[in-house]
């Protein structure tokens, strides 16, 4: 990486350049400022950088620079899925018949998509078990709400007003109980066992006439799969309740197993997990929730449907929970998952669980010599040890989270579940390479040796990043969110 | 069958097995209860191979009409407009697509500053103070907007111009639902929002008031006229505008006029339409807001050296730490979109965007010279930012049929959104669109009769 100070754009900006290339404005010049109210013409123009096209490529390819990707190099960040983001996905979704349409044009001059996005909705239907798709919600967190206020709008349209908690368990992803709480829930938290499992008393304890869900990720966060799933759905499908899925984990049982055979009713799915949608530095995402039939009433419309005029979107749904977006979703990354979905088929899909399972249980079993493992059974697509042992030795699992820096890796996600102490979550992906998983092993060994014989050499990592450890509390506490023009 | 993204050989799948301690990989699945388990393979269609497949998906893509084929006039909220060439070279980078949200900041400082950089614009292009590092987009970002200012000033009463985007009101609907949260629909009258009907609604009870600037059928809310409004009967009520930041170029920034939230799309600045997303929500607010705002936020400060850097930061708001406290659930945003507008806007520059804002605008109104002198009328007159709204002698559907066999997308059907638009077109003009398009289209419009 590039070691200099790297200025802002603001900063390389001198008047009278441009980067610009506009079309000729071929129209009779007319005076505009007479037409407007002076009060809305705006006085001071908005502060942009101006540069040159090069001193622009200059500036982001420097940045680029400054900055770890997959392609850049091992990202085992757990519960994220970072695998290997294939680039026919990119080239497909820039075809111009793809990226160049609008949401308004007529339905007839469009079938080309509607077409695909109908095939994918049917994929995802056979991949979980469910039996029908929405396409509509932008990512992950917004399907959770969309499944949720589905589940909402069951029951109320059932005259069961009093369901009014949703469980979730100790280690699941925050969003699931924000999800919950901003579809008008109670969230109500279910223990975790000493072998990292649901505890089942506990959720009988919990769940009652006022249960609307039990939110679930199988395989959970810790990456353990819910063995006693079937009595889960028993117990809270006949409180009346309904089992949410969190679609987070699924890189972890494609092909062995579906959340619709498991019981589950709703189900959310990342598409940029699973079904390699970049993730863009944060975004965007697309998270499309299958149901079973009997919310089929609750989609959110318009609803894609497939009849003797071809495909279309339905919008006479009177029981449906609404829109949840403008438009019909996130084309551009279900198109990208589209694309892999049909690149790997049933066949490789699987082998992608298979391989991811493989890949985490190997290095769980190298790794538990050298950090304290919580939980002993086989993982699932990823797993999660403590910095327990090192903590001892004064090395907490933030400081080997920075050291693994040095060395060119993305640490794993760390003091996540929440339930574990010192907890680091390792997910490879099924796209790394056993020489990767060994490099990273050995390194995590010789992290290890260092917290024991040189811990300085771990607490003042990283060494070799551009910049050092962050002063996040200052940045917590005089927040400076934009650039000061005047400064 | 070989996966080319699958690098596992069968010498490594024996070794791994070793270690593990297992006879097969079906040993690492045995937790999962023979009941549930897959007895055969998904019915999915068979593995393609890379040029088979976009062979396929390229016979597909050219099923649809593009913009970029066919003349497009058709905008109401998504808008063609001009992608310098180094917006897609940038986000091209892998370091910035394949990466995850910034949360190791030594490795990360491209994706924080480049945020940073963007929300810098935002908060300019607004005049607010705080912009966030980007929502879902336009409609969901006015929706959350919508929440916090009902939570902020713990009222239920929303007073909304039914100027505003049909889809983005059919969200704030849905998320309205969530919330229990009372929507007051405020009709317009020539256009705008219906200043009487408003000041009817206003009360103390009114947590906020939305106007859409430019709005739905083009033209420019009166802002000032409604902020005074609201001081007068309204005083705790959060003012919330969804502004096209483009039009942000010529027109007074929403934060001159006392904005409490600002939010829109930045997809008219460097993102395809790609038939509705992902584009790119904005989300900025006044200082007093800075810890309420949903979604990330980047901080400027410093590394034990001393050095300057970025960090994401305020994290306390977020959802992965509040939990069931939290007041949104929003976890990802688009960071990629945001970084493709800060490109186009960084090429545009202090100049550009000006000279692009002032385009539309002579270009719409040179369109409605054009539908004026072929006799067709408008539902209301200008000015206008780039989009109008023309009354036609036939119903919109038949109208956009003849202009496709002339090779024109045409206008949005306002008659979809409610009855007393029918056979009206809103049309949308951006830079993009030559004087001869015009013409022509405005030429065609006119032949076309009852």
């Amino acid at each position: 990486m590039n070691n200099e100070a790297y200025p802002l754009i603001f900063e390389r900006s001198t008047a009278g350049r441009s980067g610009f290339s506009l079309p000729e404005n071929d129209v009779e010049d007319m005076e505009i400022e007479s037409m407007f109210e002076d009060e809305y013409i705006r006085k001071e123009k908005a502060e942009l950088p101006e540069v040159s096209e090069l001193q622009l490529i200059r500036h982001y390819t420097g940045l680029s620079t400054r900055n770890h990707g997959v392609d850049t190099g091992f990202y085992p960040l757990g519960s994220c899925t970072m695998k290997y983001n294939p680039k026919l996905n990119e080239d497909v979704a820039r075809l111009p018949g793809f990226s160049h349409i609008h949401p308004y044009q007529e339905e007839s001059t469009v079938q080309g998509a509607l077409t695909w996005m109908y095939d994918l909705q049917e994929s995802l239907c056979e991949i979980t078990g469910m039996d029908t798709v929405t396409l509509q919600p932008a990512a992950g967190a917004q399907g959770e709400w969309t499944g949720l206020m589905m589940i909402r709008a069951f029951h109320e349209n059932n005259g069961d007003y009093g369901r009014t908690k949703v469980i979730v368990p100790d280690s699941a992803h925050g969003t699931n109980p924000a999800s919950a709480t901003v579809a008008g829930f109670e969230a109500v938290t279910v223990k975790t066992n000493e072998r990292g499992l649901v505890d089942i008393e506990d959720l009988k304890r919990l769940v009652d006439h006022q249960t609307a869900a039990l939110m679930l990720t199988n395989p959970n966060t810790l990456g353990l799969f819910e063995e006693e799933i079937l009595v889960m759905a028993e117990v809270v499908h006949e409180a009346g309740g309904k089992l949410y899925y969190d679609g987070a984990n699924l890189n972890a049982i494609l092909g062995y197993t579906r959340p619709g055979d498991m019981g589950f009713d709703v189900v959310h799915l990342n598409l940029h997990k699973t079904f390699t949608g970049p993730h863009g530095g944060g975004g965007p995402g697309s998270g499309p929730v299958g149901v079973t039939a009997e919310f089929d009433p609750y989609l959110p419309k318009p609803v894609l449907v497939k009849n003797n005029d071809g495909i279309t979107f339905e919008y006479e749904r009177p029981s449906s929970i609404g829109r949840v977006k403008p438009y019909y979703g996130n084309f551009g990354i279900n198109l990208r998952a589209y694309t892999y979905i049909r690149t790997m088929g049933a066949e490789g899909l699987r082998r992608v669980s298979e391989y991811a399972v493989l890949n985490a249980n190997y290095m769980m079993r190298k790794l538990e010599k050298s950090f304290e493992l919580p939980y002993k059974q086989h993982c699932k697509h990823e797993f999660v040890i403590s910095g327990k042992l090192q903590k001892k030795q004064g090395v907490r699992t933030l400081d080997m989270a920075k050291r693994l820096l040095d060395f060119g890796y993305h640490p794993p996600t760390i003091y996540f579940p929440i339930n574990v102490e010192e907890a680091m979550m390792i997910e490879p992906t099924e796209t790394e390479a056993k020489e990767t998983l060994d490099g990273f092993i050995e390194t995590m060994e010789q992290i290890a040796l260092e917290a024991k014989n040189e811990p300085e050499k771990v607490q003042e990592a990283p060494h070799s990043t551009v910049v050092g450890r962050m002063d996040e509390t200052t940045a917590a506490r005089k927040p400076v969110l934009k650039y000061d023009f005047n400064r | 069958m070989e996966f080319r993204y699958l690098p596992m050989t069968d010498e490594d799948k024996s070794v791994m097995l070793e270690t593990i301690g297992a006879g097969s990989t079906d040993d690492l699945f045995s937790d999962i209860p023979e009941k549930i388990r897959l007895k055969e393979e998904m019915k999915l269609k068979p593995p393609e191979n890379e040029y088979a497949l976009m062979k396929e998906l390229r016979e597909l893509s050219e099923k649809n009409a593009n913009m970029r084929q066919y003349t497009s006039f058709l905008g109401a909220g998504v808008y063609d407009h001009y992608i310098p060439s180094v917006v897609d070279h940038v986000i091209s980078r892998s370091e910035f697509y394949t990466a995850y949200t910034p949360y190791q900041p030594e490795i990360s400082q491209g994706e924080l500053q480049a945020i940073f950089e963007f929300q810098t614009m935002i908060a300019e292009l607004t005049g607010m103070d705080v912009a966030n590092s980007s929502m879902y987009d336009g409609g969901t970002a006015l929706a959350e907007a919508v929440t916090l200012a009902a939570a902020q000033s713990k009222g239920k009463k929303i007073l909304l111009s039914d100027t505003v985007h049909p889809d983005s009101l059919e969200v704030i609907k849905t998320y309205a639902k969530a919330h229990d949260l009372e929507l007051v629909f405020l009709n317009e009258e020539n256009g705008t929002m219906a200043l009487d009907e408003l000041e009817n609604h206003l009360s103390e009870d009114v947590a906020a008031v939305v106007a859409q600037y430019p709005n739905f059928l083009g033209k420019v809310e009166p802002l000032g006229e409604i902020k005074k409004a609201m001081k007068d009967k309204a005083e705790k009520a959060m003012f919330i505008v969804s502004a096209n930041p483009l039009a942000l170029g010529y027109l007074t920034p929403p934060g001159d006029f006392g904005a409490d939230i600002v939010v829109g799309d930045t997809q008219v600045f460097g993102i395809p339409a790609q038939y509705g997303g992902p584009h790119c929500g904005y989300f900025a607010v006044t200082k007093k807001l800075m810890r309420k705002v949903p979604g990330r936020l980047i901080g400027e400060t410093v590394d034990e050296k001393g050095e300057r850097g970025f960090v994401l930061t305020l994290q306390a708001r977020e959802q992965h730490i509040r939990r069931e406290k939290a007041t949104s659930n929003i976890c990802s945003n688009q960071a990629l979109n945001a970084l493709a507008s800060s490109v186009a806007l960084t090429s545009l520059g202090k100049e550009g965007l000006v000279k692009m804002a002032k385009m539309n605008i002579q270009k719409a109104m040179y369109l409605r010279k054009c539908v004026i002198e072929k006799g067709m009328s408008l539902l209301v007159d200008g000015p206008f930012f780039n989009e109008l709204a023309i009354r036609l002698p036939v119903p919109v559907r038949e109208a956009n049929e003849y202009l496709f066999d002339h090779g024109i997308i045409g206008g949005f059907d306002l008659g979809k959104i409610d009855s007393k638009y029918e056979n009206c077109m809103l049309v949308a003009v951006t830079e993009l669109r030559s004087k001869d398009e015009i013409e022509e289209f405005a030429q065609l419009l006119g032949g076309l009769d009852e």
